[in-house]
């Protein structure tokens, strides 16, 4: 069924079998396939190591800067390829990346930094004025804090900045990667709230990659899981949330009857078939 | 009384000899400030810039050669700036560009051999004999000052700190106010993260280079005009550096401040300690100044504190 849906819908960005290589030599990514539909909230899962980041930073083109490249395969963003744009280019079409660990820039104050969000727009100052509101609407903390220096900020709050900051952009889509790593698990909840409330009522697109599976699930409606560079799984948030293999690997919960090893290596087959 | 009037006449000329060692180091922060990387070619920005001004004036240059004619100075300044502004272009284009993904030591390893290049290529172009160059700053002593508080003080120096205060306000400005110089400060602070927001590293790097030069070209004329446009003045660079240590390699205003604290120390400790050890103290005071403060106060006055959180 989620195949149909799959299809149904025009896809918004579109990765195609791409294969990544870190400094000529290490492969990272061995053809991975994804797709985002208009509107959704997309969850890229998997383990440390798995290759979340890099599909990530494949799509942004921030991978030059880490001597990545991406060596096979196609990008495509509104059915237009955009592997070979810049960074800047593609921020302009509305893709940003939300990077791992927040990377606010700490020696500007909260409001700076969700100002050079608005860096490549050019519709104007009272344009960039409505949506920073727009921001401290969806974040009353920053407003708060918009004069302290984001160093100083926490962990929360800087995530907060990451996200506002790319909102600023006024982006179709969001790449977010690991919002939730370092947070108390409240705050984790707050973020996926207003990724939420965002997708819904802002009609913000996200693909988000995120350790967090349990968490993730509920709040995306679609998921593909990574494993060492490869989609070993996809379906429907629900649907993933409910399956065994995935319950058991990811999420930590198993049943009484898969106590056994024996026993796993149901997944074990399914996943070479699926790769 | 007389005595100290003349305290009074030393720490004024430390102060103008501060404002000359500022305006060298201004350059230098605002590259580093933008990449993190201490440009050693800064000095040598500063000759080439007044070596291209004075060839714009002069009528033994290529200008005057191949024009015929040589260029007014309110025309010759606008000139040269665009000169460093290609030169800056350039040095993008040709070094920096192919150097991003690298270790910052690899970069300022880059500028150093930018700085030797560079000075080639003004020897080539230009000749290494001195050049008077004259740009109209009156010279001599101020004449008012001399005749109502007695002081001696020179007006070359006098038109510096007041150049010197108009650049650092219109940076502070331009730093603080403007959406690229929000960027430049984001592009300080985290490389990976303004490319993900969508600031292009090339143009940042020209803009902040361009105006390092034209910095670089203030220098230039301040200096050139004082001691004449020659080789030594890629030296001063080297004042710089403990100048940059006092301040905080990433603050212009402490690039200012070092820069007096330094003039005025160098020139008090000379006139006041000097006699004691035999003298000469100007030429290392700066240096045992900074080493003091590496001990102490490695960030400098107006470093930017390195932020880190529990």
């Amino acid at each position: 069924m989620s195949a149909v849906i799959q299809s149904e819908r025009e896809a918004l960005l579109s990765v195609n079998n791409i294969e990544v290589i870190y400094d000529h030599v290490i492969l990272v990514l061995k053809g991975v396939s994804l797709e985002v539909m208009k509107g959704g909230v997309v969850a890229l899962l998997g383990a440390n190591g798995a290759g979340k980041s890099t599909t990530l930073k494949a799509i942004s083109n921030l991978l030059g800067a880490e001597r990545g490249d991406v060596t096979k395969g196609s990008i495509t963003f509104q059915g237009e390829d955009v592997q070979s744009l810049s960074p800047n280019e593609l921020v302009r079409r509305g893709v940003i990346q939300v990077m791992e660990g927040r990377h606010c820039f700490e020696h500007l104050t909260v409001e700076e930094n969700l100002l050079t969000g608005a860096y490549t727009r050019t519709d104007g100052r009272s344009r960039v004025a409505e949506d920073l509101d727009l921001v401290y609407q969806y974040f009353p903390r920053l407003k708060e804090r918009r004069t302290s220096q984001a160093g100083y900020t926490s962990g929360g709050e800087q995530q907060m900045v990451a996200v506002g900051r790319a909102l600023m952009a006024r982006p179709a889509v969001i790449l977010l990667d690991e919002p939730s790593m370092g947070l108390a698990p409240q705050l984790v909840e707050e973020i996926f709230e207003i990724v939420k409330r965002l997708n819904e009522d802002e009609g913000v697109t996200f693909l988000l990659a995120e350790q967090n599976t349990m968490m993730a699930l509920r709040y995306a409606n679609y998921g593909y899981i990574l494993e060492n560079g490869r989609v070993v799984m996809d379906g429907e948030a629900s649907v993933l949330a409910e399956n065994e293999d995935v319950k058991e690997f990811y999420l930590g919960v198993s049943g009484d009857d898969r106590r056994s090893f024996r026993n796993v290596k149901a997944y074990r087959r399914r996943k070479r078939w699926l790769s | 009384m007389a005595f100290d009037l003349f305290l009074l006449e030393v720490v004024i000329s430390g102060l103008m000899t501060g404002v000359m060692y500022a305006l060298v180091a201004l350059g230098f922060v605002l590259i580093f400030k933008a990449s993190g990387v201490f440009n050693f070619a800064q000095g040598v920005l500063a000759l080439f810039a007044a070596l291209a001004l004075y060839d714009f004036l002069a009528e033994d240059g290529w200008f005057f050669a191949v024009f015929g004619f040589t260029l007014p100075v309110w025309l010759a300044i606008p000139a040269t700036a665009l000169i460093m502004i290609l030169l800056a272009w350039v040095i993008e284009r040709a070094v920096l560009r192919f150097l991003v993904k690298q270790e910052e030591i690899i970069l300022f390893m880059a500028t150093i051999g930018l700085a030797f290049v560079l000075e080639g290529l003004g020897d080539l172009l230009f000749g290494s004999d001195v050049k008077p160059l004259d740009i109209g700053i009156p010279q001599g002593a101020s004449d008012w000052l001399l005749d109502n508080f007695n002081l001696y003080v020179e007006k070359l120096e006098i038109v510096a700190a007041a150049t010197a205060a108009v650049l650092v306000t219109a940076l502070a400005i331009f730093f603080q106010k403007t959406r690229v110089g929000r960027a430049l400060r984001a592009v300080a602070d985290d490389h990976q993260a303004a490319l993900s927001v969508g600031i292009s590293l090339d143009k940042i790097w020209v803009i902040v280079w361009s105006v390092s030069g034209i910095v670089a070209l203030v220098a230039g004329i301040m200096w050139g005009s004082k001691s004449g446009v020659q080789f030594s003045l890629s030296l001063i660079a080297l004042k710089a550096l403990p100048v940059l240590i006092l301040g905080g390699f990433t603050s212009v205003p402490g690039a200012i401040v070092g820069g007096l604290i330094i003039g005025v120390g160098e020139k008090v400790a000379e006139v006041y300690v000097g006699p004691l050890v035999g003298g000469a103290i100007e030429n290392w005071f700066a240096y045992v100044l900074a080493l003091g403060f590496l001990l102490f106060r490695p960030q400098g006055l107006f470093g930017e504190r390195i932020i880190e959180r529990v």
